[in-house]
């Protein structure tokens, strides 16, 4: 605190403006530390818990008679969409819907027996293999078994 | 570098003007200076509102199925949820109350008079909006509690002469309380209440920035010390903020809100269903009168009481002056005191029966 009296020429004034830069970080510091303290909760608060999924490895893939040869349906696998495909009386498939682009749900195109996705044409091969597009990786394949008339999915091992 | 952007933008914007405006502005220094505080707090508190209100609606649902267990899993599982939560409550409560101290402050200060007639006017319309926040924001836990309150609250609303049944049927968004009520006051709470009384609120300061703070009418104007506004008031304000802002904390932290039970319809009210404390003194009002008086029933006649009351108090400017445009200090003061006295012991009874 420079006064008229001793403007910067004696060693007081030297030691209060000392004092002032002290104060002033201390002040300063306290500010800036509450201000993160409340920042902190705020977020925190913004990170969405994780929402433990219960873990599904099976699912029902509904009867045998429901889906004829040569066609595909959407069904839900946990929280994600699997296709299943019948793809002639006894074969079946199944695999995770999920596209691996950008993830729109993919479907089964019976006019050329391959999985297609709409958003940006990627083609799938009956293995889950790309044959053509976008996609950077083959399509999760789930195992299907069936148990007399019922389908049933599963995560394969 | 700072220097170049400032003077960048100054040239866009004219903060010059925002700084001498802030030079010149001065506050009187005497024994009632502080109770200039009180609209700051509220103001902050209300800002406290819209940041932990819009943080809230990021987890919050307003529908009937979900409501209460988004609410639940804002104060058990999204981390600090019930920090934020209990905030917005409390906050909420404080912000009332500050407004009321705010409000007799200017009664007993006498601030009412010429030229701020409309700084009052629209500040009693800005209590009203809060009253309206208050009872919107109750319901949206749907709680038990809250929503037999909000039946209860309707109900008295549709009391009301004439107007009353439709304002009961546009508030319920039907004949009875339930889904559609719900998102009515989400939109009202989260939507047009805010919109509205932040205009209010932008008015309301105009006004104080432009006529300046009162002085009361014992003291001469001329005489009294000036503070000037900033720095010097706006740091000790900055400083009841940091405070307030600590009861909150602390509050919320050793008192957090409770969420209570799921609303259920078709159980029966449980014990206890009374509103939030701001609407106790009416409520217990309501209780006291007889079910006829006269040709009229009781409960209408306290609405139309409560109606005739809160204009009058909203044409406090009117008769609170004489010709000559002085304060009537003991008509007004009798009044302030009746007034707060009455608030006071009804609300406690109110709480206590």
């Amino acid at each position: 605190m420079a006064t008229k009296d001793c403007d910067g020429q004696c060693e007081g004034c030297q030691h209060t403006e000392d004092r002032r830069t002290v104060l002033s970080w201390i002040i300063g510091g306290g500010i800036f530390a509450s201000m993160a303290s409340f920042l902190y909760p705020v977020v925190r608060f913004l990170n969405p818990p994780q929402i433990t999924e219960v873990a599904v490895n099976e699912v029902s893939g509904g009867k045998t008679q429901d889906l004829k040869p040569n066609t595909g349906k959407i069904i839900k696998f946990g929280n994600k969409p699997a296709l299943l495909v019948r793809v002639s009386d006894t074969e079946w498939k199944a695999f995770s819907a999920v596209c691996t682009h950008l993830n729109c749900t993919v479907q089964y195109r019976d006019s050329t027996s391959q999985i297609w996705c709409a958003c940006h044409n990627g083609t799938y091969d009956l293995n889950g293999r790309v044959v053509s597009g976008p996609p950077p990786n083959p399509l999760e394949e789930y195992a299907v078994n069936v148990r007399g008339d019922d389908v049933v999915i599963s995560r394969k091992a | 570098m700072l220097t170049t952007t400032l003077a960048w933008l100054n040239d866009r914007l004219g903060l010059e003007g925002i700084r001498e405006v802030a030079a010149h502005k001065t506050v009187p220094v005497h024994s009632a200076t502080r109770w200039y505080y009180f609209g700051g707090i509220t103001l902050f508190l209300f800002g406290i509102q819209v940041v932990t209100g819009l943080l809230l609606m990021f987890y919050y649902r307003p529908t009937v199925a979900e409501a209460f267990d988004s609410v639940r899993f804002i104060m058990t599982r999204v981390e600090f949820g019930w920090l934020i939560r209990s905030i917005h409550s409390w906050s909420a409560n404080l912000m009332i109350f500050m407004a009321f101290v705010h409000m007799f402050s200017v009664v007993f200060t006498h601030a009412y008079r010429s030229p701020r007639e409309l700084t009052w006017g629209s500040g009693i319309a800005l209590l009203g909006l809060l009253l309206g926040f208050g009872f919107s924001g109750y319901l949206l836990p749907w709680n038990q509690i809250s929503y037999f309150a909000t039946k209860v609250g309707a109900d008295v609303a549709g009391s009301a002469p004439i107007v009353g049944p439709a304002i009961a049927r546009v508030l319920r968004g039907g004949e009875d309380v339930g889904a559609a009520t719900l998102t009515r006051f989400f939109a009202l709470h989260v939507m047009f209440l805010p919109m509205l009384t932040v205009a209010l609120i932008a008015f309301h300061v105009i006004l104080v920035q432009k006529n300046g703070m009162s002085t009361p009418p014992w003291l001469s104007a001329a005489n009294v010390r000036q503070m000037k506004f900033f720095p010097n008031f706006f740091l000790r304000e900055a400083m009841v903020w940091y405070i307030a802002l600590a009861v909150l904390g602390a509050l919320a932290a050793i008192f957090p809100w409770e969420l209570g039970e799921k609303a259920d319809p078709f159980a029966s009210a449980p014990k206890g269903i009374r509103p939030e404390w701001y609407f106790l003194a009416q409520f217990y009002t309501l209780k006291l009168l007889p079910s006829h008086v006269w040709f009229m029933e009781g409960e209408l006649l306290g609405i139309l009481g409560f109606g005739l009351v809160a204009a009058a108090w909203a044409l406090l400017p009117v008769w609170g002056v004489n010709k000559a445009g002085e304060a009537r200090i003991r008509l007004v003061s009798g009044a302030g005191i009746f007034l707060v006295a009455y608030l006071a012991v009804f609300t406690y009874l109110g709480y206590v029966k």
